[in-house]
């Protein structure tokens, strides 16, 4: 049985469109999707090299404005420089969000790890606050509190099929199951290579890794850069779908939300924070009918914390440990989860 | 030039409660280790308890004050009691972990409590503001400058000159050493919780009248704690004091001469200057491990 459960959860997912009629669930689905991606994001950070990077939103943010801005055009006036750029198709609003959230993450990286621990926690939570005000104060750009509206949704392009338009939720579902499926694979293949080791090494001793040779800062903002595009690519995502977006999608309260759903999941696994994104992604949806929001938000801190004091590790390692000691489940290795 | 007074006294009315914030999440850290995301969330409760206090009951405004203030220290001594005595041991990011849970379940609490809408506190001092020459100040916030300067100094005169103050600075030092010489350090742990509390909701108390008080005040507030403690060097409480006013002047000539919008990402500017270029803070006389 326990073989065969890896097996079921592709089928599960692809099959979702065809029984799932409620679009409300679908809608869901697909947020809990895009935010699942950012959350691995924040895992290769948190739970690989192990540095709690509260600024992710920063990065997610940021892939939402320049692939929103991207299809859009824009012109602005830059110290008395004109900059004028015409509107580009979404798909490729998606790449230039990647990019551009990639590079402000090696940017970010530079400077930030130059220090670590408390002051690394703070420094990124300053940067992801200062995004936030240059996206509320930047009007000429941004367009301010008053949002970017209409932002058009991705086209893709067959060769010989013709173009393909994502208007309806199912195709939305199909694209965030891809993406975070190539998400997935990219994670799994860096932490598993010599890359990936090296990280794990300067989490466990960053004295004992930098005395055997291994290049920490360089590590560290590679895994930073990686985790920034992806959670760039997530923003470029929300943006397109929910075609609209404001300076609130800075907000530290969605760090904390993709911070929660990585510890609750289990930092440092690949299922970590599939398990804990789709406990968070849900959660709102059962507790709907009877909590008022703020009742939600003290639960979901109140559960933080239990989480912290009942399961540090998280859910995946805490079954995973489960069922390697079961009696019975003998089976080789640990590793189903993951 | 006139207006560059005028800046310069709004800024040094203002730093005063900067200050306070600082001190009492410089307290924290410097002898419990502890990063308390929670400290936004005790200025905001200060802000609270005067409005119930003052507005809602229709009390005397300074008792309120004051009930603020004791109010303050008994959440603080609470929060240390029922999370972080289980918590000793635990690494920092852990303790970060569960006080930012902390600050969910108090933000969200005070949005159920007391909705959404901004509160307005009204309070005994005349609308007036006293003209001193180019320049004028309003009453209230000559008070809020007063009281916080005697708070500051109330703080001083603890820790330098008491027997509590002695056993923190000991635990400051070495928490070990100091239990070994008798020091009760888990009294020490939930005293300086408190007195720190007390400080933000004091701040809160000051600053909820003179702006208005809504749930999410805390935030910002708690950001700001965070600048002003790196600028003077974590746990250093002279430097969060000195902090405190340079945080004020460099908002308010930022708002004044550059961009009004920006007032607030000073603050976050400074902390990411400041960690790239000192990062032990301006004042630090030795290394301190973050």
């Amino acid at each position: 049985m326990k073989r065969a459960l890896p097996a079921v959860w592709p089928v599960l997912f692809l099959t979702v469109p065809l029984w799932l009629q409620d679009q409300y669930l679908l809608h869901i689905l697909i947020i809990t999707g895009i935010f699942i991606i950012a959350a691995m994001s924040l895992n290769l950070l948190l739970g690989y090299t192990g540095q709690l990077s509260l600024g992710h939103v920063a990065f997610f943010g940021i892939g939402a404005y320049a692939s929103a801005l991207t299809t859009l055009g824009f012109d602005v006036d830059l110290f008395g420089l004109r900059v004028v750029h015409q509107p580009w198709p979404a798909i490729v609003g998606l790449f230039v969000g990647m990019i551009v959230a990639g590079l402000s993450g090696y940017a970010i990286g530079r400077l930030s790890f130059k220090v670590r621990g408390a002051y690394f926690v703070i420094v990124t939570i300053s940067f992801a606050e200062v995004t936030r005000l240059v996206a509320l104060n930047w009007v000429e750009l941004t367009q301010g509190p008053l949002a970017l509206t209409n932002i058009p949704p991705y086209t893709l392009g067959f060769p010989g099929l013709g173009d393909y338009t994502l208007w309806n939720k199912t195709a939305y579902y199909y694209l965030v199951l891809a993406l975070g499926l190539i998400a997935y694979v990219v994670i799994r293949r860096l932490v598993g290579s010599r890359i990936g080791r090296a990280m794990i090494a300067l989490k466990e001793n960053e004295t004992l890794a930098s005395a055997v040779g291994i290049d920490v800062t360089r590590y560290l903002v590679l895994a930073a850069v990686v985790s920034a595009a992806m959670a760039g690519g997530a923003g470029s995502l929300y943006a397109h779908y929910l075609k609209i977006i404001d300076p609130d999608i800075f907000l530290f309260i969605y760090t904390v939300t993709m911070v929660i759903m990585v510890i609750t999941g289990g930092k440092g696994t690949l299922a970590g924070p599939i398990v804990g994104g789709m406990i968070f992604g849900f959660l709102p949806v059962v507790l709907r009918p009877f909590a008022a929001p703020a009742v939600q938000w003290i639960l979901y801190g109140g559960l933080m914390i239990a989480i912290v004091f009942v399961l540090p590790r998280g859910i995946v390692p805490a079954l995973q440990r489960f069922v390697a000691n079961r009696p019975s489940g003998k089976s080789a290795g640990a590793g189903g989860l993951e | 030039m006139d207006e560059f007074l005028q800046h310069l006294l709004n800024a040094v009315m203002l730093g005063g409660t900067y200050a306070l914030l600082g001190i009492g999440l410089t307290l924290i850290f410097g002898i419990m280790r502890v990063v308390n995301f929670a400290h936004g969330e005790l200025y905001a409760f200060g802000a609270y308890a005067v409005y119930l206090v003052a507005a809602a009951l229709g009390l005397n405004f300074f008792l309120a004050l004051i009930v603020a203030v004791i109010a303050g220290a008994l959440l603080g001594a609470l929060i240390e009691v029922a999370l972080l005595r289980l918590m000793r041991g635990a690494d920092i990011d852990t303790v970060m972990l569960v006080m930012i849970g902390a600050w969910i379940v108090m933000q969200n609490t005070e949005l159920l409590l007391w909705g959404g809408v901004a509160k307005a506190i009204v309070t005994p001092f005349p609308e007036a503001p006293l003209v001193i020459g180019p320049v004028s100040i309003s009453w209230l916030r000559l008070f809020v400058l007063a009281a916080a300067l005697i708070l500051i100094a109330a703080s001083y005169v603890l820790i330098q000159h008491t027997k509590l103050g002695k056993a923190m600075r000991a635990t400051f030092q070495d928490a070990d050493t100091a239990a070994l010489m008798g020091v009760n350090i888990k009294g020490i742990y939930t005293a300086t919780f408190a007195i720190g509390s007390a400080l933000a909701a004091a701040a809160g108390a000051l600053l909820g009248p003179v702006f208005l008080v809504t749930p999410t005040m805390g935030d910002l507030a708690a950001l700001k704690a965070f600048a002003v403690v790196i600028l003077g060097g974590l746990g250093n409480i002279t430097g969060a004091t000195v902090g405190g006013f340079i945080l004020a002047f460099v908002e308010e000539l930022g708002a004044g001469y550059i961009s009004s919008g920006y007032r607030d990402a000073m603050g976050f500017l400074i902390i990411i200057v400041v960690l790239l270029f000192r990062p032990t803070g301006l004042f630090a006389r030795a290394e301190r491990v973050g």
